[in-house]
């Protein structure tokens, strides 16, 4: 996906290079280089590749600090993939492996929106305490734009963002999602005079509870959708969170749109994914209850 | 294209059949009867070093077998000890340096004490009391130490090996006089993806590493005839284009000049090294293993009485009048009291303060949903506090 064009120009070939191909050594590599001290962006071309590197990520890279009695961590490692439903992805170009991740205590998962977003949470990662994994949405890559700041800026990790205030509902999502969702917000507006808050977590390990939870305390009311299958999925996390803290405060049950339980097919793409259309009718559910 | 393979033809069609290629040759310089082989170089060590290494082996057998019988008594949890390798632990360490940062698999506790891993550090950590630098984490052996470039150990195996090669990046343009980087597997561990990954990227990136294998012929229950078809571990090299040497592993004379070579070599040319050390494991597996059910008593004997390093080091020293009988007995009288003394110290002490050390160092800093589960917890040993306690 181009995203290190020049880089090797600019830095050097002994800091920007190809590897083996090989993830399990990627990122087994990467831990030792950050665990000697150093800074290293470990790049694993899709997010469908990652599982050979998981016992790497959540055996090794999770629990080096905490193993370790703090003498040892390894800080300066971000792990970046492309991930999500592209159109033509199918099986093994399409998924959104979060889930497995934000079981994994120490480490953190982070998903941009758009071109403003990467930029300021993927420095945020780099210079992180902790290891980070950050999840690029592929279907954006060319799609989003956006007036990017030149100078340095970062985007705390850790902290959802109110993209919308709203009353009636909140919404609330991650990475490419959010412009599924903000179509499903118009359309609540439009044809049911509904106001949703529309809030994008931004990281969903450690997720910030607390804007979501203050928000549905006004609402009353929570839809909440990713790409990923629905038994298990990240919403799963949300939706039981909110109905412990928030439960007397909710006028409807909690809607997860999520994908089905199915591997992510090619030609039924589009039935899928919780596209904008299932995510109104949530949001109907949710008003009409 | 670039480094392309150099390959010519030819008519001739040959399968080019393992079982053709010759077995590599063990390096080795004093023999099981503990005299030079004909051929050998006098190492030359000196008497300091060479009393040193053996006392560090003594040392090292005594803790591991009183350690050993702790567990039998219900005093630690689990133990791993390092019998009939004592002079690869040992050796090994002695021709690395310090500041040579070592990512071990588990049967390497003579690395961290050649280094100046005290007898008091061992069981502060195996009885996890409230010195362990670990902070009572995780299971006994799992030791660590920045002090002494040692990474800590964990249990998966092989994931040390591309860590390593990482490592080894790391130190890569420290130029001829700076460190490299070790890690230790034994051969069962060499089966793992981890292990061609490691090599793998140390060859292609050119990182100065010792990749060590020690070769001790089981893996828990596993013999090598299960483990691989291959030349050991030795021959794999020559597939990624590495430099390699099998070595004597019961003799800590060339444990002790292959590896320092390979230190040499892989500083001066930034790049990997593979020494297989053959050797035997005499112990079980660990305190959870009882080997009598997969091997038999006469083959773990045979292996102690005429292979094990130690008394061939002591048939070495004392042929050169470098030891007797006296110095052994008072050497291992001393260090029996000194291991059972610093496991008395160690099981008198308290264990760490559980509320802090359960949730500290999960990220740097607690994060909310810690913080929450953290005050749960508070609530609950307020509740019950003679259930919530580390004092047995």
């Amino acid at each position: 996906f181009r995203c290190s064009i020049g880089l090797r120009d600019e830095f050097g070939k002994a800091r920007v290079f190809n590897t083996p191909l090989c993830e399990q050594g990627i990122v087994g590599f990467g831990i030792g280089y950050t665990a000697m001290g150093k800074t290293a962006i470990a790049e694993i071309q899709f997010a469908d590749y990652i599982f050979p590197a998981f016992d790497q990520i959540t055996n090794e890279l999770a629990k080096y600090r905490y193993r370790s009695g703090n003498q040892f961590n390894c800080a300066g490692l971000t792990i970046r993939m492309p991930y999500g439903a592209i159109g033509h992805g199918g099986h093994y170009h399409s998924q959104s492996p979060e889930a497995y991740f934000t079981h994994t205590p120490g480490i953190k998962v982070v998903f941009p929106r758009d071109p403003i977003q990467a930029k300021g949470l993927l420095l945020s990662c780099i210079r992180s305490p902790d290891p980070c994994i950050f999840f690029e949405p592929k279907a954006l890559y060319r799609g989003s734009v956006g007036e990017v700041p030149t100078e340095d800026y970062m985007i705390p990790l850790g902290k959802a963002e109110i993209v919308r205030p709203g009353t009636d509902v909140t919404v609330v999502g991650y990475g490419a999602q959010m412009n599924v969702l903000a179509k499903a917000c118009d359309m609540a507006r439009d044809k049911l005079g509904v106001s949703c808050e529309l809030i994008d977590l931004r990281t969903v390990l450690p997720w910030d509870q607390d804007t979501v939870i203050n928000s549905v305390k006004k609402t009353g009311r929570l839809v909440v959708s990713h790409e990923a299958p629905k038994t298990s999925g990240f919403a799963s996390e949300v939706a039981a969170t909110v109905q412990d803290k928030c439960f007397l405060f909710l006028e409807a049950p909690v809607q997860r749109v999520c994908g089905y339980d199915t591997p992510f097919p090619l030609v039924f793409e589009k039935f899928y994914v919780p596209d904008h259309l299932k995510n109104f009718e949530a949001i109907r559910r949710c008003m009409e209850f | 294209s670039p480094d392309a393979i150099n390959y010519t033809y030819t008519t001739e069609f040959d399968f080019r059949r393992a079982e053709s290629l010759p077995v590599r040759e063990a390096f080795s310089i004093v023999g099981k009867d503990g005299k030079l082989r004909d051929g050998a170089k006098e190492p030359n060590l000196g008497p300091e070093l060479l009393d040193k290494m053996y006392r560090n082996m003594v040392q090292l057998q005594v803790m591991d077998h009183v350690l050993y019988e702790a567990q039998r008594q219900g005093r630690i949890s689990f133990y791993m000890q390092t019998n009939g390798e004592e002079g690869i632990n040992i050796g090994s360490a002695a021709a690395l340096e310090t500041r040579d940062t070592v990512f071990a698999q588990y049967r390497e506790a003579g690395v961290l004490l050649w280094r100046g891993w005290t007898l008091q550090n061992f069981a502060d950590q195996c009885f996890s009391n409230k010195d362990d630098p670990g902070c009572g984490r995780q299971m006994p052996i799992h030791y660590g130490s920045k002090e002494l470039n040692f990474h800590t150990i964990s249990s998966p195996l092989a994931t040390q090996i591309p860590q390593a090669a990482g490592a080894a990046y790391a130190v890569k343009d420290e130029g001829e006089n700076g460190a490299v980087v070790a890690t230790f597997f034994g051969e069962g561990a060499a089966s793992e993806g981890d292990f061609h990954a490691g090599m793998n990227f140390a060859t292609t990136l050119e990182c100065p590493i010792l990749f060590i294998c020690r070769n001790n012929q089981y893996a828990i229950s596993t013999p090598i005839q299960d483990q691989f078809r291959g030349d050991g571990i030795v021959s794999r090299a020559a597939g990624y284009g590495m430099a390699s040497i099998r070595v004597d592993g019961n003799d800590i004379l060339a444990v002790y000049e292959g590896i320092s070579q390979a230190r040499k070599f892989a500083r001066a040319n930034s790049r990997p090294v593979l020494v297989e050390l053959m050797s035997y494991r005499i112990g079980h597996h660990s305190t959870s293993d009882d080997s009598t059910a997969y091997r038999p008593l006469e083959e773990i004997e045979s292996w102690r009485t005429t292979e094990h390093p130690i008394p061939r080091m002591r048939t070495y020293l004392e042929d050169r009048d470098m030891w007797d009988q006296e110095r052994e007995d008072k050497l291992r009288e001393e260090a029996r009291k000194a291991v059972l003394s610093a496991m008395q110290v160690a099981e008198d002490k308290g264990k760490p303060e559980a509320l802090e050390n359960l949730f500290a160092d999960v990220y740097q800093d607690l994060t909310p949903n810690l913080v929450e589960q953290q005050e749960e917890l508070k609530e609950m040993m307020r509740l019950y506090p003679k259930h919530y306690t580390t004092e047995y």
